[in-house]
């Protein structure tokens, strides 16, 4: 679903990202795990089309990533850290425009919005604005957003950042029973080490703009003989997890 | 997926529209707001003008339509940086709508929106007293939101590239030379040689004067075609622009 190689991306002096390799199946949920200014949105916003890589390349949902990203977009869906909803227009007016930007009908895309609002326990907030909704029904929504075109592969970046647990493990749930219907593909970041360890299949350990370690939690734990992906973590980059973190 | 084929971009564009024109329709201050400026000028300014023997209202009306598309236009840029703000610009830019119909949906509504404006602003001159052709009226409003959608694109594209806080300092010391060298409060006719040279290279000044020409029912005259070749390039280039920013921020 996604095969990277050689990424980098250079912003002026800085070299934020410094040739990554990835590859993810279809219907795996892999997490990419790292410290804040590590290169995971940078790499997410280019595995998306928001930015252009300054080498390397990538085929992302069997579409090549330079040369049709357009293509790319049909079959990806994204959800931005901090959120893709102006606070004060209807919630339902945005939901529609997203629908009919990706070819919907104006009344395929109301049932499809009804639909999603329902599985994501979201009914009845088509008139309301953003602003409006609670941190967690913002989140789902968001990931509704996401989801009307019913992509292959899903970006989620930060996804859980300002939650409160409860809502938290109630998302990391709602991402697996996605998968597990629609077998939809997940690629995540998170500064949350619990967040991959109960979520992910793989996580990916992204230091300084580079794939530092891989493999699933439990295969990261023994082979650094630790009890948590914290103390992996903290092998690995030298680092607390959650330094420098800003949420 | 739903769709292998994707959208037309006609389809795309008609949602767009659609949903930018809801979103300003919610302010309708900033609609009423927009065109206050040359409401005053034809009101307090206009009875002066109309007795100056400089001109008619004629001469003045396509002035103020001028200045408001340029001026309301200017500063419509101002709207993207919230899109941009709460990730709404991020997310349209992740769906497959084409680039050049992100910045469409946008400009045509402020086409829209500076229509209903200018519809008002010539109302109310005739009213004052302004007296000119219905079809020069209607091509001049044509020609008047053809410059606008070009004025809104390159405000948008500041909007994009400079910082937040220097946007409404840096369009507003623009578009004020750029109006008074247009020639759109008084005619260009009156100005010293240096002054006239100026304007000529400014793009605004064609506009006003074949809006003026319309107004007159001089359709086949040399300023209306230099208003309209001068304009439409203006808009082509202006829209290019504007595209090729909302694909930058790709790079």
């Amino acid at each position: 679903m996604i095969h990277a190689r050689g990424l980098t991306k250079t912003f002026g002096d800085v070299e934020a990202v410094r040739g990554i390799d990835l590859d993810v199946s279809a219907g795996e949920i892999v997490g990419l795990l790292g410290p804040n200014g590590a290169g995971k949105t940078t790499t997410m916003r280019m595995l998306t089309t928001l930015l252009r890589p300054t080498s390397g390349t990538a085929a992302v949902a069997g579409c090549d990533l330079l040369a049709d990203p357009a293509d790319v977009r049909r079959h990806i869906g994204y959800v931005a850290q901090g959120g893709m909803i102006g606070p004060f227009s209807p919630v339902g007016e945005e939901l529609e425009l997203q629908a009919r930007l990706y070819g919907m009908r104006r009344t395929e895309a109301g049932e499809r919005v009804t639909r999603l609002l329902a599985e994501l326990d979201l009914s009845g907030v088509e008139r309301r604005i953003a602003a409006s909704l609670s941190g967690g029904q913002k989140r789902r929504l968001d990931i509704a957003m996401g989801l009307l075109h019913r992509p292959d592969l899903l970006f989620l970046d930060e996804p859980t950042t300002g939650l409160d647990p409860q809502s938290r493990a109630d998302l990391w749930e709602r991402v697996r029973r996605r998968r597990e219907q629609d077998g939809l593909t997940v690629f995540l970041t998170t500064h949350y080490l619990e967040e991959a360890d109960a979520l992910c299949d793989r996580v990916l350990i992204v230091d300084h703009g580079r794939i530092v370690a891989s493999g699933t939690p439990r295969e990261l734990k023994s082979a650094y003989g630790a009890a948590t992906l914290d103390d992996v973590f903290l092998s690995v980059t030298g680092r607390e997890p959650r330094e420098g973190a800003a949420a | 997926m739903t769709t292998l084929t994707g959208p037309t971009t006609a389809h795309t564009l008609a949602a767009l529209i659609g949903y930018h024109l809801r979103g300003t329709l919610k302010n309708r201050f900033a609609i009423v707001f927009g065109a206050v400026q040359p409401f005053l000028y034809l009101v307090l300014f206009g009875p002066l003008f109309d007795r100056s023997g400089v001109g008619s209202w004629a001469v003045l009306v396509p002035g103020l339509l001028v200045q408001l598309g340029l001026m309301s236009a200017g500063m419509v840029g101002f709207t993207i940086v919230f899109d941009q703000r709460f990730g709404v610009l991020e997310r349209l830019r992740v769906t497959p709508a084409s680039r050049v119909a992100l910045l469409l949906g946008r400009v045509f509504k402020d086409g829209l929106v500076l229509l209903v404006q200018a519809v008002v602003i010539i109302a109310a001159g005739f009213f004052l007293g302004l007296r000119a052709p219905l079809p020069g009226v209607l091509l001049g409003l044509l020609l008047m939101v053809v410059l606008s959608v070009g004025m809104a694109s390159l405000s948008y594209a500041a909007a994009l590239t400079i910082k937040q806080e220097l946007f409404a300092p840096v369009m507003s010391t623009v578009a004020i030379p750029l109006m008074l060298l247009s020639g759109a409060l008084l005619p260009m006719s009156l100005a010293p040689a240096w002054l006239d040279v100026v304007s000529r290279l400014t793009p605004f000044r064609y506009a006003v004067e074949a809006l003026r020409a319309l107004f007159a029912g001089a359709y086949a005259s040399p300023d209306v075609l230099w208003g309209v070749l001068v304009t439409s390039a203006f808009v082509v280039i202006a829209v290019a622009m504007g595209t090729r920013i909302f694909q930058r921020e790709n790079s």
